[in-house]
């Protein structure tokens, strides 16, 4: 009991913030959003954080990858599950398609800035690809399609000779210098911190400025009730299209970001289905559908096991235990966005309740409202 | 190519039968949870693992099984080994589903929250077992290499359909496969605990207020849907000789692909899924290679969708919801 009055507790403290930040003037606003990115830039890099951080690796390394590529995947898959509630169960298909094509292009001699949009493009038609025969599935039958396709891509990099089958492609092309960073230097990863980080802040306000819109809107509708949306006229179809559009692209775009790491190579191997379920993982453990919450997440699932390094092989035992009992204390994630809570509560949502749930006094609905 | 494949056709039905009888199988209980609970249990394919290490460890360490048994010895023991897996794996599923699941099930918690609760009850198995049941059970030192199992059933020639041998093995899988189905089946339409199933899955609210007690229902359900799995589970290594901590994960998948063909929530959909999938998976093989059975196998899964939305059965334990 405890445990619950402590959450109770902090979540009346995360209440009172939203409450403060849904009230402040836009100058504060824009303060907060200034003071977030000097701290970005200028403190989470340096020495004392990596101290405390990271004892064991590289920090400004693993701010680049894992932690950037798995906050711009979680990003991208919230696009699809957060917001228009498709649950997709082989993102990490369209991170490999993103690297990939960077990697067979710059073989080709193109230069890096020209792959990349070239994968954003190439990410983009394979999510319309994808999408355009399977979204007319429903819940859990969208989910296996989308599994199969994830593992279709990875077992076709496999085996396919032209891509460099299960050797991968090494030698992955480098951003040309830029505003003084130099991207060649191994020993160095703060280029690379820098570029995910522009690429982050740029997946966040495309993010935050759809939801705004009228497709945002359009996908709540969808995510809550997909009969009534259709009922009252929203073409759902598209927007779940748009939805898979938008979220490969900023899949692939993460590919691009990531750069075969350090040694500059990928390989087939790097992109498994397990990889798919941890990005769902962060999506849902942060707080399905709410930026900060998603970000936060993304940074805990990627960071943990870096800095546990020294649990060795347990790390990802105790991992799985810590997912389950997160989810049984707190099932809405670590920061979930208001309205999503309330769905959740209702019971609707995308995904909906389980059938067989026991009617409590605690899962009777709430009213949904008063925002 | 068309000489391969009717050279091959036959030798890759067999193969395809007996592979497809262990998709069905693990299929089972995929659909048995999804109909009750429309849930995803992503742990499943662990509690399939479960089996195949219960069942080597009957064979190694109980019984010490240094060749292999005929006749009347050989079915005693597999029966044996049936049971101790069986026990294993529906035991197993049992305690994931009060671990795991029950507590999000009275909180009224989301189905993507199930999800993440079933990854994360997956990811805790496999490392649970690759670190310290394997290692401890069998005495090695790393336990994340492939552990063979000592050859049960005699590999016998029995007799030949057009050209293509047919062993014991496959016999015995797919024979084994096929009682166990129907067993089930008549269990879920036919006795009172299987009309609870079948009434839980339609409505539940209703189901509640007629008396059904849910806990029990879901309770069972884990533990028939595990029950087969660990039948699967000796299957599989009568036929494949070998597990390993994730042995799970593809034969998982393959199985949850396969209840999805058949429809989800459809107890004769995961038989015909199941070999369904086997087949095709192995006629397609003949055609491009064994590399690429896995993408063939979720080609056909979309083509299947995409003309049928809710299976080649469709959904009948449930009635399709939203």
């Amino acid at each position: 009991m405890n445990l619950k009055q402590t959450l109770s507790a902090r979540s009346g403290v995360s209440d009172r913030i939203r409450d403060w930040w849904a009230g402040a003037p836009m100058w504060t606003r824009w303060l907060v959003y200034l003071l977030l990115l000097l701290f970005v830039v200028f403190v989470l890099p340096t020495e004392g954080v990596a101290s405390i951080m990271s004892p064991q690796t590289d920090w400004i390394t693993t701010l680049w990858d894992p932690i950037g590529i798995y906050i711009l995947l979680a990003l991208g898959l919230n696009i699809v599950v957060g917001q228009a509630g498709l649950l997709d169960l082989g993102f990490v298909a369209f991170f490999a398609i993103g690297a990939y094509s960077v990697g067979v292009l710059g073989r080709e001699g193109w230069p890096f800035w020209g792959t990349v949009v070239a994968a954003l493009a190439i990410a983009a038609i394979s999510g319309i690809v994808l999408g355009a025969p399977t979204l007319r599935l429903r819940g859990d039958y969208l989910a296996i399609v989308t599994l199969g396709f994830g593992e279709i891509i990875r077992i076709v990099a496999r085996n396919t000779t032209y891509i460099g089958d299960s050797r991968g492609i090494s030698d992955l092309p480098r951003p040309p210098s830029m505003f003084g960073l130099d991207f060649n230097d191994v020993l160095d990863a703060s280029a690379f911190y820098y570029l995910i980080v522009a690429m982050i802040v740029l997946v966040i306000v495309i993010s935050v400025r759809l939801n705004k819109s009228r497709v945002g809107r359009a996908w709540a509708a969808i995510r809550e009730d997909e009969d009534a949306a259709e009922l009252m006229g929203v073409p759902t179809f598209k927007f779940k299209l748009l939805a898979f559009f938008v979220g490969a692209m900023v899949g692939g775009l993460a590919g691009t970001g990531q750069m075969g790491g350090v040694q500059g190579y990928i390989q087939p191997e790097n992109f498994p289905f397990i990889l798919s379920a941890t990005i769902l993982v962060c999506v849902v453990f942060g707080g399905s559908g709410n930026i900060p919450g998603v970000i936060l997440g993304a940074f805990i699932i990627a960071w943990l096991p870096e800095r546990f390094r020294f649990l060795d092989d347990y790390r990802y035992m105790l991992f799985g235990a810590v997912l389950v009992i997160m989810m049984i204390v707190r099932p809405e994630g670590l920061l979930p966005s208001r309205q999503r809570k309330a769905e959740m509560q209702e019971g609707t949502g995308g995904m909906g309740s389980m059938g067989a749930e026991v009617a409590t006094p605690t899962t009777a609905a709430p009213e949904v409202g008063g925002k | 190519m068309l000489n391969d494949f009717i050279n091959q056709f036959w030798p890759s039905t067999v193969g395809g039968l007996t592979v497809g009888a262990i998709y069905a199988l693990i299929a089972l209980g995929y659909t048995m949870v999804y109909g009750v609970l429309r849930l995803i249990n992503f742990a499943h394919s662990e509690i399939f693992m479960i089996g195949t290490v219960a069942a080597l460890f009957t064979v190694t360490e109980i019984f010490t099984v240094t060749s292999p048994y005929t006749g009347f010895a050989m079915i005693g023991m597999l029966l044996l080994i049936m049971a101790v897996a069986m026990a294993a794996s529906g035991g197993a599923a049992v305690l994931l589903e009060v671990v795991a699941y029950r507590p999000l099930r009275k909180k009224g918690a989301s189905r993507l929250a199930a999800l993440i609760s079933a990854i994360g009850a997956s990811f805790f198995l496999q490392e649970l077992f690759a670190l310290q049941v394997i290692p401890n059970l069998f005495d090695r030192p790393e336990g994340r290499n492939q552990v063979g199992v000592p050859r049960i059933v005699e590999r016998d020639k029995l007799f030949e359909i057009f050209g293509a041998t047919v062993r014991l093995d496959h016999v015995i899988v797919i024979i084994a496969a096929v009682v166990m189905m129907v067993l089930l089946d008549q269990f879920v339409n036919r006795t009172k605990v299987g009309r609870g199933i079948r009434a839980t899955a339609q409505d539940p609210e209703t189901a509640v207020l007629m008396g059904v007690n849910i806990d029990t229902i879901v309770r069972t359900t884990f533990l028939l849907g595990g029950a087969m799995a660990g039948v699967a589970a000796v299957l599989y290594v009568v036929e494949f000789e070998l597990t390993v901590y994730n042995v799970g994960f593809v034969l998982g998948v393959k199985a949850f692909t396969a209840a999805v063909l058949g429809g989800i929530g459809n107890l004769r959909g995961a038989l015909l899924g199941g070999f369904a999938l086997g087949l095709i998976e192995n006629w397609g093989a003949i055609f491009f290679g064994s590399e690429w059975k896995d993408v063939i196998a979720f080609t056909v899964l979309v083509v299947i969708l995409m003309f049928r939305p809710t299976g080649i059965l469709g959904e009948s334990l449930q009635q399709a919801r939203a």
